[in-house]
């Protein structure tokens, strides 16, 4: 019943934050159809941004100048040098992004050096919030659900009920229609492209302190980060909610769940002694996200919600 | 052409390395210099520049200057194989190696199929941190040393610690699922049971190497299970996410590190985890010792300001190896490897010998605590690491018989 409840509040939290981070890629790569290959390293600079506003200001004003902070550099990275390589084609843009990664990642190092560096959680929200069984859930937890959950509704609020919405979702199938009822699509595209930055930032603002802020955090989510979006479908957003939520719970729950393939399938005569039979429901939870991506693919290749083949 | 021009290139700048190797004796550092691993390799190489610094500053080698030559392996045997044919192509003579026992043993293999292979091009490995006990039983090698304590050796520290506390009834096993977490989780049940039969092991877990970003499942699991006592291995990035969840979720069993000195654990356990987090180790930070030792700490924390004194088997490698040179008459790997056997020197925290059936190092481990009232503070955070002389188990209560049965080279 523990493992149950645990791993279902840990899964929401970890799937959100997923999200957060692949919502931006996925409308990136759905409208320009570039596979940002540095979209983990703005979630780290926003992790790193965070912690160094909050060290002359607060959490609060981190919170929020972070993410626009963060926003800002994707819109110039868009204007200034995506925008430049476009003309080349996506080959072009995908080993720009791909060298992108790495400078933001050899610029993290150079500037806030090699290690973890010390970005806590804010002390207003560093305590236990309610105990169960016998263990203690720290109030940030629910807070990062607050922050996502507030932003999940936003992004649904600007798409589906504003104008600037509309714009967003006709350019994302129909670009040269858009341009010519005379919108300005580079324009779109610039703020789309710094606008899923911002939400990267904004991931990374509330995750850096919930695990840690060091220069290998983008490497670590990039992959991740790919798999939600293919998983989910391109440049659909409630597939990548879907894949997010989906790949959040079923890797906290394999972790919680205490068995092996021995008990799983000893119906079938595998003893628990042997090779294959000992290998335990946990280990196999680092290898679900890509089991799920190569299923996907075989089955599905577009994605749960896709329109769109890969 | 440009290929040519960069053939020749190499061509030539193979041949300046091997010109300047006429002074230089050069030790290749063959550990994780970037990824999740990185600051803990760093950190490492670090050491051993100072360690190789105080050796020059003495008159260096038999008079020649000693050199740390880093190569960056990623944690992976596979690309470690690859960077130590780069070190043996550059004429390097001396490795040394300690993130990840799967690495090490990967480069033992590797040296002693080369040694065989090319007589009178020996090369010898200085292998400071894995700690797999094979290496110094089964698998060991004439030309590894090891100047950590293994695997064993300090389970043993642990277990007595367990073993004096009849309140711990109940204790819960966490690791990298990776040869080194095998043999922690292995040691752990094994020397338990012969020490007190009556523990019961309620959780012996393995998580995958370096891929976990949230510990907390694994915490509320250990949290369930009831434990008194936790035993991790972990060490880099996965010692530090594992005890931030555990401080996070409001773990209170006492927890049992080989590593809770990673850079960065001390950062992400702040307060919370004064008293709980206890680390076994050879060095001890607040330890009284001597006036020399304390300068040395000073002088790296002045050279390095961004790492704390940590690896301190690194200066008992490199100034083991100086002598030993001394003691051969010469910079050449066999004879450094017989003069290094049954070596012994009286260090600031005890004796150190280089046992010789085995090349395995004895010396006094430490069961230190993780304290708000130290002296000298690690990663600026005021707390650090302290130990008293209850603390202290003496080298030969930690050093088990080997199992070894070595082949020497004839002299």
């Amino acid at each position: 019943m523990e493992t149950i409840v645990f791993s279902l509040l840990n899964g929401v939290i970890y799937g959100l934050l997923l999200f957060m981070l692949s919502s931006g890629l996925t409308l990136i790569f759905s409208m320009m159809g570039v596979l940002n290959f540095a979209h983990a390293s703005f979630y780290m600079l926003g992790a790193y941004f965070a912690y160094s506003i909050m060290g002359v200001t607060n959490f609060w004003i981190a919170l929020i100048f972070a993410p626009v902070l963060v926003g800002l550099v994707g819109a110039a990275v868009e204007k200034w040098g995506l925008r430049k390589v476009h003309a080349n084609g996506h080959v072009a843009e995908l080993l720009f992004t791909f060298g992108l990664a790495y400078l933001i990642d050899e610029v993290v190092k150079i500037l806030w050096g090699r290690n973890a560096v010390d970005y806590r959680v804010p002390e207003v929200l560093d305590f236990p919030l309610f105990e169960l069984f016998g263990a203690q859930y720290p109030a940030y937890r629910v807070f990062i659900l607050l922050v996502s959950v507030a932003m999940l509704a936003a992004l649904w609020f600007i798409l589906n009920r504003t104008r600037a919405g509309l714009i967003i979702q006709a350019a994302l199938t129909h670009p040269h229609m858009v341009g010519h009822l005379g919108h300005n699509v580079p324009r779109i595209f610039m703020t789309v492209f710094g606008v899923g930055c911002a939400l990267a930032g904004l991931a990374g603002v509330i995750g850096g302190n919930y695990l840690v802020t060091d220069p290998a955090m983008a490497v670590q989510m990039g992959p991740i980060v790919f798999v939600v979006v293919v998983v989910g479908g391109l440049g659909s957003l409630t597939g990548a909610f879907l894949a997010a939520m989906l790949l959040g719970l079923m890797q906290t729950f394999a972790v919680g769940i205490d068995a092996s393939f021995a008990d799983m399938f000893g119906w079938l005569g595998l003893s628990a002694t042997s090779e294959v039979g000992s290998i335990t429901i946990a280990s196999l939870a680092p290898m679900i996200p890509f089991l799920m991506l190569v299923l996907i693919l075989m089955i599905r290749p577009r994605g749960l919600m896709g329109d769109r083949e890969l | 052409m440009k290929l040519v021009k960069s053939a020749a290139l190499a061509a030539a700048m193979g041949f300046a390395a091997m010109g300047a190797s006429a002074e230089t004796v050069k030790i290749a550092f063959i550990d994780p210099l970037s990824g999740p691993f990185g600051p803990t390799g760093d950190a490492g190489f670090k050491q051993f520049k100072h360690a190789a610094a105080e050796v020059n500053a003495a008159g260096g080698m038999n008079g020649m200057e000693l050199e740390i030559v880093p190569f960056d392996n990623k944690v992976s045997p596979k690309e470690s194989l690859v960077q130590l044919q780069k070190a043996i192509d550059r004429g390097i003579r001396f490795i040394a190696q300690g993130n990840g026992s799967s690495v090490a043993s990967a480069i033992i293999d590797a040296v002693n199929k080369h040694n065989k292979r090319n007589p009178g091009d020996e090369i010898l490995f200085l292998n400071y941190a894995a700690v797999d006990p094979a290496f110094t039983n089964d698998k060991c090698s004439f030309w590894h040393f090891r100047f950590d304590s293994h695997v064993d050796m300090k389970m043993s520290a642990a277990t007595d610690w367990i073993a004096d506390r009849d309140e711990i009834e109940k204790v819960y096993v966490i690791g990298q699922d990776y040869s080194f977490g095998k043999a922690v989780a292995d040691a752990a049940v094994g020397q338990l049971a012969e020490k007190r039969p009556d523990i019961d092991i309620v959780g012996n877990e393995l998580h995958p190497l370096g891929r976990v970003k949230d510990f907390t499942p694994y915490i509320q699991k250990i949290i369930s299970s009831d434990a008194d006592a936790v035993i991790t291995g972990n060490w880099g990035a996965d010692m530090v996410l594992l005890v931030k969840a555990a401080i996070d979720s409001g773990l209170e069993a006492p927890i049992l590190t080989y590593y809770g000195g990673s850079l960065g654990a001390a950062t992400a356990m702040g307060e919370a985890a004064v008293g709980q987090v206890r680390q076994i180790s050879e060095f001890v930070e607040n330890y009284p010792t001597t006036d020399a030792q304390i300068a040395r700490i000073e002088d790296f924390e002045e050279t390095y300001p961004e790492n704390d004194y940590y690896f301190h088997r690194v200066y008992n490698a490199v100034h083991f190896l100086d002598r030993a040179a001394e003691k051969a008459g010469s910079n050449d790997p066999v004879g450094i490897a017989f003069a290094l056997e049954g070596m012994t020197h009286d260090g600031p925290y005890g004796k150190v010998t280089m046992r010789a059936e085995d090349h395995q190092v004895l010396q006094d481990l430490f069961v230190s605590t993780f304290s708000a009232d130290v002296e000298r503070d690690v990663e600026d955070t005021g707390l650090g690491w302290t130990a008293s002389d209850a603390d202290r188990i003496e080298a030969s209560a930690t050093a088990p018989p080997t199992t070894c049965e070595m082949d020497r080279p004839s002299r």
